[in-house]
């Protein structure tokens, strides 16, 4: 029975996890491989806040009739709120209502958008001329030169707004001087903008939007400018005056206030997450298992918040990173520093890329080990000394960021996504190995400790491992049960048969 | 093609054993984790050692906290030369050997010298557990130099040869004397880069050598032959190793003893985690040996016949003349 406790446990585990992956595959439809095409997205927000006391009204902007975008469906996720839709002015607003709130609150709102083939043909009426701002001297002559200058060098109104954004970009005099400084955010901008348009009495306004990308989590949203041209309204990129939308932006509300308008809280806070949408091909099987009258579904993650579904794409693939690393030290027997550490490292390759992860891994790591040395030399006690690597890992990302930044290249913004307790960890460990093992073990152990992480990225992003962990977590219990398979295996070592080569020698 | 590495068959043939295998086969068996704080601590095996009669090198000193640092004068005062370790400290690491004084400074088994101050933040380092597993708070003990064999003068390069002896349920399986180099800065671990040297158990003279898995018949570093040498008072030697098994209690122990000029065998530390070059320094495998002891009937018999059942037993494998 002792013997055979294992292999029956490893076995029952495979027949589970098998047996779910079977009934979901086939008598349910999930599907097997990701998507094809998949061009609907999941956009959340998360509005948090803190109730005062008293009954809380929340406003909150939701798009409505998004350039280039069609919503398909709309969920409004909150307990214990009542809920109505307005419109007022150009945007569309939830207004949740509660009278008893306690502890910090949350609500959500959930769509689901598609981008459109044909761009809808927005008209608008126009609104009219607007009034010419009251401004003072100086400021008043300075912006009849500009729109003066302005107007000089274009055709219409859009070509006007155009220019003048790439003016207020790269200020070339005075007067336009005054009006920007380099440090302005895009909604400073597009504030100034819109008050000198107002001086050639073009009607402008701003607007608001996220960029689309695929498990974007706590997205920020980006500010527009957009100009009337009699007809429609025009958008305007604050950064260099391009004209019209990027694919994939949603318009989430217009004007200069904030998303979320409160009565009786505070600490407003809204997250904004997206995910590419798997629910077309699932929502069938749902519905099929909802007509077998199958509990399978309910359990399904896709049930969960969008930003929490981000979260387990990237943990279900933990379990497998931990079973690659146990193939390669305990078959292969590569040497890594710290047993799980190279899974980790695996993780922030994903942010990184691999080529670039892994040349700014090696720099930061052997700057730090360079510093770690030279901080022997002070016979610091051990904690530390530890910190201060800690301190000198974070000076050195910020720095190889700021130069990186200014050499123009993007992968050293990067750098910030490597967690720098792991970082600093090597870096202690890298350095005991180096002065009690010698530069060559240490490079041995550090190489190992790449290549396996390079290993684990490598499987971990292949969309199809991906797609079918997320779409059939029961998968683990197979991961388990190889894991557990291979906890028996006392075979000999790749390395080990390096190792002995002296023992096949003596044979001939 | 074979000059890179050996067929696992083999290896199976000749009876190596691989990582998994003695973690599997001897170390999760053999060695129960509750016994580990008995060898991992080198001041509780000392202890053990001393109620026992095995014979160790004197202890001058424990240093337990920082503060206890102030007292390193007073209780060096009186040395000319000694060794500072840690008390949980592994592959050698964190030891600090001092062959001599000059004035107020300490002259180290490297030659360089090193203040008082150095001192105490080595063994600062110590305490805050730099060298020990896992890195918790240690103890830094001072203990007597050994002063070596004459026998091992030729063939060692700094540092203290030792003899790693391998017991297995208190029989000892395999031996080797593990020789310091320049390549491993004077430790005796193997992967390090010491010269590990095979022993035939019913003899005490050396075989071959191994030096980073390949085989040797000199020292690296002087030149001298490393085969063919005699150690003193072999038998006693390994009743010494063997005696060790009763000490912990554990199946699968590695022995470190050192012969002193003086004090003739030094139990220095045991380990439950024993490498395996030692198979690569015996052209043999583990496993033959393990099959053997098993194969014997399952009495508690003395050290000494233990000992003796192992020289009888395990020859060195007859190899072609080289």
């Amino acid at each position: 029975m002792k013997r055979l406790h294992l292999p029956l446990l490893i076995l029952i585990l495979s027949g589970i996890a098998l047996g779910i992956f079977y009934h979901k595959a086939v008598n349910l439809g999930f599907p097997l491989l990701p998507a094809q095409q998949t061009d609907n997205w999941v956009v959340e927000a998360r509005v948090s806040f803190e109730p005062t006391g008293g009954a809380v009204t929340a406003r909150f902007f939701i798009p409505e009739n998004p350039p280039g975008m069609a919503l398909l469906e709309e969920h409004f996720i909150s307990r214990g709120y009542g809920l109505t839709t307005t419109p007022t002015g150009p945007n569309r607003e939830a207004v949740w209502t509660t009278r008893w709130p306690s502890g910090p609150q949350a609500v959500y709102y959930r769509a689901t958008v598609y981008p459109l083939e044909q761009p809808r043909a927005d008209q608008a009426p126009y609104p009219g001329p607007v009034a010419q701002p009251e401004l003072e001297e100086p400021y008043r002559s300075a912006a009849e030169e500009v729109v003066q200058k302005v107007r000089e060098r274009s055709a219409d109104i859009t070509s006007f707004a155009t220019v003048l954004v790439r003016d207020m970009n790269h200020p070339a005099d005075e007067n336009m001087q005054l009006f920007v400084s380099a440090t302005d955010s895009d909604r400073e901008k597009v504030r100034t903008a819109i008050q000198l348009l107002a001086g050639a009495r073009i009607p402008a306004r701003m607007a608001h939007g996220i960029q689309l990308t695929d498990r974007g989590n706590d997205l920020q949203p980006e500010t527009w400018l957009e100009v009337h041209n009699t007809r429609s309204w025009v958008a305007i990129d604050p950064d260099d005056g391009t004209v019209g939308y990027p694919d994939d932006f949603l318009v989430w509300w217009r004007g200069d206030t904030p998303p979320v308008r409160l009565d009786r809280a505070r600490d407003a806070q809204v997250r904004f997450s997206v995910a590419h949408n798997y629910q077309n091909a699932v929502e069938v099987a749902r519905q099929k298992a909802d007509l077998l009258d199958s509990r399978m579904a309910d359990f399904s993650l896709l049930e969960l918040p969008v930003q929490t579904q981000n979260m387990y794409r990237v943990l279900l693939l933990v379990p497998l990173g931990a079973m690659i690393i146990v193939l390669l030290r305990n078959v292969v027997g590569l040497q890594t520093f710290g047993t799980f550490m190279p899974v980790l490292i695996a993780l922030s390759f994903r942010e990184t890329s691999l080529l670039g992860g892994i040349i700014l891994f090696s720099l930061i790591v052997s700057l730090g080990l360079a510093i770690r040395f030279y901080l022997e030399k002070l016979k610091l006690l051990l904690v530390p000394r530890l910190a201060s690597v800690v301190i000198v890992v974070i000076l050195l990302m910020l720095a190889l960021s700021i130069l990186s930044h200014n050499l123009g290249i993007e992968h050293g913004l990067t750098v910030a996504l490597f967690p720098m307790v792991i970082l600093a960890m090597t870096i202690e460990r890298m350095s005991i190995v180096w002065e009690e093992h010698g530069p060559a073990d240490t490079l041995r152990q550090g190489i190992g400790s790449l290549a396996v992480a390079a290993v684990c990225y490598l499987v971990m992003i292949n969309p199809y491992i991906d797609h079918l962990f997320f779409v059939f977590p029961e998968l683990l219990l197979i991961v388990l049960a190889l894991t557990l398979l291979l906890g028996r295996y006392t075979g000999y070592r790749l390395t080990e048969l390096v190792r002995f080569r002296a023992f096949g020698g003596g044979e001939r | 093609m074979s000059r890179w590495f050996v067929r696992p068959s083999t290896l199976r043939r000749r009876g190596v054993m691989g990582l998994n295998r003695r973690n599997a086969q001897l170390i999760a068996p053999l060695n129960p984790r509750r016994y580990y704080p008995l060898v991992d601590d080198k001041l509780r095996t000392k202890e053990l050692a001393l109620e026992a009669g095995i014979a160790v090198p004197e202890l001058y000193g424990v240093i337990a906290t920082n503060h206890d640092i102030r007292h390193l004068p007073r209780l060096l005062a009186r040395r000319e030369d000694f060794v500072i370790k840690p008390a949980h400290g592994s592959g050698g690491n964190g030891i600090l050997v001092v062959t001599g004084r000059m004035q107020n400074r300490f002259r180290r088994g490297s030659g360089r010298l090193m203040d008082l101050e150095a001192l105490g933040h080595h063994v600062s380092n110590i305490l805050s557990g730099m060298h020990s597993l896992g890195g918790q708070p240690d103890r830094a003990m001072i203990e007597y130099r050994v002063r070596f064999d004459p026998l091992f003068d030729p063939i060692s390069y700094e540092g203290v040869p030792d003899i790693r002896t391998l017991v297995y349920k208190g029989y000892p399986i395999m031996a080797m004397v593990r020789l310091p180099t320049r390549d491993s800065d004077g430790k005796a671990n193997l992967h390090q880069g010491a010269v590990g040297t095979g022993i035939d158990l019913s003899s005490g003279v050396t075989t071959r050598g191994v030096w980073h898995n390949r085989i040797v018949d000199q020292h690296p570093d002087t030149g001298h032959p490393i085969t063919g040498l005699q150690i003193p008072g072999w038998e006693r030697l390994l009743v010494l190793a063997a005696r060790c098994f009763e000490l912990t209690g554990m199946g699968y122990l590695g022995v470190d003893l050192v012969l002193d000029r003086d004090h003739g065998p030094l139990m220095l530390e045991l380990n439950a985690r024993p490498g395996l070059a030692v198979q690569l320094a015996n052209d043999e495998g583990l496993e033959h040996r393990v099959r053997a002891i098993d194969a014997l009937p399952p009495r508690k018999v003395p050290p000494e016949t233990r000992a003796q059942q192992a020289m009888d037993r395990f020859h060195a494998a007859a190899r072609p003349p080289a």
